[in-house]
């Protein structure tokens, strides 16, 4: 296959970045568009360029470390998957490719088309974590969990924190993300004692990140490799009234 | 980190509970509406009656304006404030952008709004306040009919009747309707998700009633102006 790639080329965090168009050819419809942009760095390298740098780690679509915005979606045309999962043979020869990295003003660009995400850790640090000691491993069913929220539990955690939900919505919102992480644990026994404390310092944290608000359009359970239900969003919309109206009606504002 | 506090209404979450909730009303209130405007096909007594009913209880009638119009305040001031957290939320735009699952009438909710907002002063010029802009009012196409019956009620029926016998504000009247069905589509079934009443053995009935309920009220509205303007209902 030979493609017409246009890719964001970005030196660092302040300067002005711009598209730059290339073209690759010899590319196998059985590789990753990861291995597509890795042949286009190689022929960077090869005419002493400097090569596009893009996030990646697992290339097994569990890590969450890829990105990218291709041809206007997250994580490009195929559902349900990651970039790394994305094969070259969902394009046609001849094609031409837009390559963004991930837009919102919580996620800087670090470089080209790599962002920094660091805003998720934060969200997780205010309260995507349980108290109990984290000693040796319990003994299984020790705590009983029925299957039902077990599984639902599962649903919630199967997000990876890529971040393809904020690059998909329309205002840059991180709901399902943040839903995604406050209700897995909340559903838990685990969970419990923190409850309340704890939509309420991730909701606090995500506002204070600067991302957007839901409105509902559901572009990001769509874009989500995970598929991720907008569900939790509803459920932890539930969770932070109930947690507001009870005793203290405040959250602390977050740096 | 600081120590302040953040009320709910500070949250983005809070603004949507508001939103939520001022929205709510105001579906109620555009219910209500309807049903007193389909009084036109009871004839000018009914409708003549009403008015009259209304106007005879200037407490009643001024206390609901003052909380509709706080009410509509309060769903815009939120509106702005979401819109522009919204848009500071993505200071470079993508260069290409595919919705994957978004709708128009989601889309159109900010702009439907600002629609419906132009729409509610123009109504109110033209239906309510026509008494003290009568230049405005008759620039409009506002028609004063000499009062109605032995008691000398006002006579909104003849009012309604005249000035949908224009074809330029039966048009208006049809596009606003339109506007105002995609707006309430979206926002009445995101009542339910705003504020958690989520279940996903309802989620999808409660999508299908959305758009019931919007078709109702739309075709509730436009039958008026439509029932004028082809001459099925005529003045008395």
């Amino acid at each position: 296959m030979k493609l017409k790639v246009h890719v964001w080329r970005q030196a660092n965090a302040s300067s002005k970045g711009k598209f730059e168009t290339h073209e690759v050819s010899d590319i196998s419809p059985d590789m990753s568009f990861l291995e597509m942009l890795d042949v286009l760095n190689e022929e960077l390298v090869d005419h002493e360029k400097e090569p596009v740098a893009f996030d990646h780690d697992c290339r097994e679509g569990i890590c969450g470390t890829c990105s990218l915005v291709i041809n206007g979606e997250a994580h490009g045309p195929q559902r349900a998957a990651t970039t790394c999962q994305l094969h070259m043979r969902k394009f046609d020869d001849g094609d031409e490719i837009w390559v963004e990295p991930f837009r919102a003003g919580a996620f800087p660009v670090i470089r080209d088309l790599v962002v920094d995400r660091k805003a998720f850790d934060r969200i997780i640090q205010a309260g995507g974590f349980i108290t109990a000691r984290t000693g040796s491993a319990c003994d299984a069913n020790e705590i009983p969990v029925s299957k039902e929220i077990a599984d639902r539990a599962m649903d919630a955690a199967a997000c990876i924190g890529c971040g393809a939900c904020v690059a998909a919505c329309p205002n840059a919102s991180a709901m399902l993300f943040t839903a995604a992480k406050v209700r897995h644990l909340n559903m838990m026994p685990q969970g419990q004692p923190e409850r309340e404390v704890r939509v309420r310092n991730m909701v606090s944290q995500m506002d204070a990140e600067g991302f957007g608000a839901c409105s509902n359009h559901f572009e990001c359970e769509a874009a989500c490799p995970k598929e991720i239900s907008v569900e939790f969003i509803a459920e932890m919309n539930r969770e932070f009234l109930g947690a507001m109206v009870k005793a203290d009606n405040t959250v602390p504002k977050r740096g | 980190m600081s120590q302040a506090a953040l009320t709910i209404t500070d949250t983005t979450l809070g603004k949507k509970y508001v939103m939520a909730l001022s929205g709510l009303v105001l579906f109620g209130f555009v219910i209500v509406h309807m049903l007193g405007n389909l009084q036109v096909f009871l004839g000018a007594e009914a409708m003549n009656g009403y008015a009259h009913t209304l106007q005879s209880n200037p407490t009643i009638v001024w206390l609901v304006r003052f909380v509709l119009a706080a009410t509509i305040i309060v769903h815009f001031g939120a509106a702005f404030a979401l819109t522009a957290q919204n848009k500071k939320a993505r200071p470079i735009k993508y260069r290409m952008k595919k919705d994957v699952a978004t709708n128009y009438a989601a889309k159109g909710m900010i702009y439907g709004g600002v629609v419906l907002v132009a729409y509610i002063i123009f109504h109110l010029m033209h239906f309510t306040i026509a008494d003290t802009a009568p230049v405005i009012a008759g620039k409009l196409g506002y028609v004063h009919s000499s009062p109605f019956g032995p008691e000398q009620m006002p006579n909104v029926y003849n009012n309604v009747i005249k000035s949908f016998q224009n074809t330029g504000m039966t048009a208006v009247y049809l596009v606003a309707q339109v506007a105002l069905g995609f707006h309430l589509y979206h926002g009445s079934w995101s009542i339910f998700q705003s504020l958690g009443l989520s279940h996903r053995r309802y989620n999808d009935a409660v999508r299908s009633v959305a758009v019931a309920f919007a078709i109702v009220v739309v075709l509730g509205f436009a039958a008026v102006p439509i029932a004028v303007w082809t001459g099925f209902v005529q003045a008395v």
